[in-house]
């Protein structure tokens, strides 16, 4: 692997990015996903692909997202600079719709009539929804059984919206259960099916487009912070789920170097206890089509990931981020249950923003990281949705609290 | 393959079938499903029952290309304790009684990459593995695991499938051998095949292409669908109808029993296919 020139190139032919990546599907589905690629590739050089994109950002979906300076939030921690990258204020809440927008174009120039996706917190379902339903496809969404219960206002968004909502049991009944299901839905409705995957994982080349798609975060905030600040930022904080957000803002800046990266997964009860920290707490291995790291027993059976929030409850992490984590490039760090709900009132109290849980672990992170900075030091938070789908699950744990108030 | 090799146990029993003119019966169970114990007495009773080739499931967390009756199966299996070494080592235990059937591993690449792929071709050529179906690695990922396992001896045998267009059928041939696993059908393991008539087309298009032996597995549930297929497959693969057996018993022995009767039954079917 070449770390000479740029990190931005990759992944290789086959998917890989350093060891990671690849496309470990099985042979029914390999000629979808060459199809995928080529279309891809032919789209990525298409002038009206891009025109047609840009114009559903700029008016569907209210894109740019603000660059906020988080003042009162600078002002409590009495550290670096914060500045919050609004991607709450896109239609349906989060960074998901910029992924789903690029995969629906690809869909309709592929000719395909039907919709498929997995979700955990349900945000990339309702973005699913919401895409199929301005474009008139039908759509189906796998679901986790635990997931529907914790995050019921986007099931009913979801049904609202038109698509067909299909609970999964198996497992723990969460988003890498949710994603074996559309699996197989898609093997066996090959001809007529397009999968929008929500992350940046799975077989290449999702990993890859997600992660195209998703790079609108970091382009325009390296525009916003040279027209606000006139420099680069000293660091970027994301949240890491399978890590779309995260590499959508961190991607157009890996070859500066002065720029540090951290990447927060979820801590869960504790590293020591049930969590979702794939880097800190797995091992590389083989699930959803690509090699990663992964949270297994010893003998190679997936493990079930715990986090407070569904967003981030995957016992996985897309495979540039693994590479990125290898390199060293990026620094990744946990964020426990406990310590998101705290970045969770943080940002409620000081700046009237309610974000979403997944979130709340990159500004917990930054409670702790701001304050042991100077003020000069520029950070630039990934606020990558909106809390108003986390209500019950923070009322449940916050219920005392919220009596005495 | 260089021409001068001994042929392998698994060519050995297609060559003899082919002069039976008949097609072989290829079963497939879930190591340690319902539990270890059982599981055994159900793979040590399969040669007596007529199976001519055994597929031995790995068990997985995430089975994602099988359908519910072999997701249960595998859920039953990790529950019960069953790991890699339980699996190698019912192998090992039916190559003290039977040296003759052929038989092969399947499932997923991640269980195998954890156990170490060095480590577990070793071992499993060690105790009598004779191929391995796996079911996540397409040709393209070849230098994983294929070719390795063809330094070691053991057949990696590829799955075709409708899919599989006339651009893509050289490199799943490519370093395939044992034999072809024709999926019949798009879809999960347990789904509904389709006709009789179509299959056959397809297999006689990639049988075209090739001179190892065909086999055709997803749908296949009953003695009249085996001898059906049997016409023209040279092998038919039945899962997750024995599977079922295991799926609907009251006991882990009628289980057992179940499954063993149904191999008879197929046994039976096979040999009459082509009559
Ligand atoms: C608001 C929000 N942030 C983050 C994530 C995590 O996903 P990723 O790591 O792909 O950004 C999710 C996933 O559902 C989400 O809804």
């Amino acid at each position: 692997m070449s770390t000479e020139n740029t990190l931005r190139q990759g992944p290789d032919e086959s998917g890989f990015f350093g060891r990671f990546g690849g496309r470990f599907v099985a042979e029914t589905l390999m000629p979808l996903i060459l199809d995928l690629q080529e279309e891809y590739e032919k789209a990525k050089h298409d002038p009206e692909f891009h025109a047609a994109l840009e114009v559903l950002r700029k008016d569907f979906v209210g894109r740019e997202t603000p660059l906020y300076l988080a003042e009162r939030l600078t002002e409590a921690l009495g550290g670096a600079k914060i500045y919050l990258k609004r991607e709450d204020l896109n239609h349906t809440g989060a960074h998901k719709i910029n992924n789903c927008l690029g995969q629906i174009l690809l869909a309709k120039r592929m000719g395909k009539k039907r919709i498929i996706a997995e979700t955990g917190a349900g945000m990339h379902g309702v973005a699913t929804a919401t895409v199929a339903a301005r474009f008139g496809l039908e759509c189906v969404i796998y679901m986790g059984s635990t997931d529907i219960h914790r995050q019921q206002p986007n099931v009913q968004r979801m049904k609202l919206l038109g698509a067909e909502v299909i609970p999964v049991t198996s497992g723990t009944g969460t988003l890498k259960d949710a994603m074996n299901e559309a699996l197989r839905d898609w093997v066996t409705n090959v001809h007529d099916t397009f999968y929008i995957i929500g992350t940046v994982a799975g077989p290449h080349p999702y990993p890859a487009l997600v992660r195209d798609f998703q790079a609108v975060i970091g382009e325009e905030t390296r525009r916003q912070i040279m027209e606000k600040e006139g420099r680069l930022p000293d660091t970027l904080v994301a949240c890491i789920g399978g890590g779309s957000n995260a590499m959508g803002l961190f991607h157009p800046f890996l070859d500066d170097k002065s720029v540090h990266m951290i990447g927060v997964e979820a801590g869960g009860e504790g590293l020591d206890k049930r969590h979702a920290a794939s880097l800190k707490g797995g091992e590389p291995g083989v699930l959803h089509g690509n090699r990663t790291f992964l949270l297994q027993s010893e003998d190679g059976q997936i493990q079930d990931a715990h986090s407070i929030s569904a967003g981030l409850d995957y016992p996985g992490i897309g495979p540039e981020h693994a590479w990125l984590h290898e390199i060293e490039r990026v620094e990744y760090v946990s964020i426990t249950d406990q310590e998101a709900l705290e970045g969770f009132k943080a940002l409620c109290k000081y700046e009237g923003i309610i974000p979403a849980l997944e979130s709340s672990h990159a500004l917990a992170h930054i409670l702790k990281l701001a304050p042991t900075l100077p003020k000069d030091h520029i950070i630039v938070v990934n606020l990558s949705g909106r809390g108003d789908k986390d209500m019950t699950t923070v009322t449940e744990h916050l219920a005392d609290e919220l009596a005495e108030q | 393959m260089t021409d001068t090799r001994q042929a392998s146990r698994m060519e050995r029993r297609f060559a003899a079938l082919k002069q039976e003119n008949r097609p072989a019966l290829i079963t497939f169970i879930t190591a340690g499903d319902p539990d270890y114990a059982n599981s055994l007495d159900t793979l040590l009773g399969l040669p007596e029952a007529g199976a001519d080739v055994i597929e031995l499931g790995m068990p997985f967390t995430d089975p994602m290309a099988d359908g519910p009756a072999i997701q249960l199966a595998n859920q039953r299996a990790l529950a019960s304790g069953q790991d890699m070494l339980k699996t190698l080592q019912m192998v090992r235990i039916l190559r003290e009684q039977d040296q003759d059937t052929p038989l092969v591993l399947m499932g997923y690449y991640n269980p195998i990459y954890r156990y170490g792929v060095k480590r577990f071709l070793e071992e499993a050529a060690e105790e009598g593995v004779d191929g391995l179906i796996v079911v996540d690695l397409p040709p393209e990922h070849d230098n994983e695991l294929c070719i390795p396992a063809r330094e070691a001896g053991v057949h990696f045998i590829r799955l075709a499938t409708p899919t599989t267009d006339a651009k893509r059928l050289p490199g799943v041939l490519n370093n395939t051998s044992g034999f072809l696993y024709y999926v019949s059908s798009t879809g999960v393991t347990g789904s509904a095949a389709p006709t009789p008539e179509k299959v056959q087309q397809e297999v006689e298009a990639i049988r075209a292409n090739t001179d190892i032996p065909i086999g055709v597995g997803f749908g296949i549930r009953t003695p009249e669908q085996a001898a059906r297929i049997g016409q023209f497959a040279d092998g038919v693969v039945v899962g997750s109808a024995l599977i079922d057996c295991i799926n609907k018993a009251s006991t882990p022995e009628e289980g057992t029993q179940g499954v063993l009767s149904l191999t008879r039954e197929l046994a039976a079917a096979v040999r009459t296919a082509r009559k």
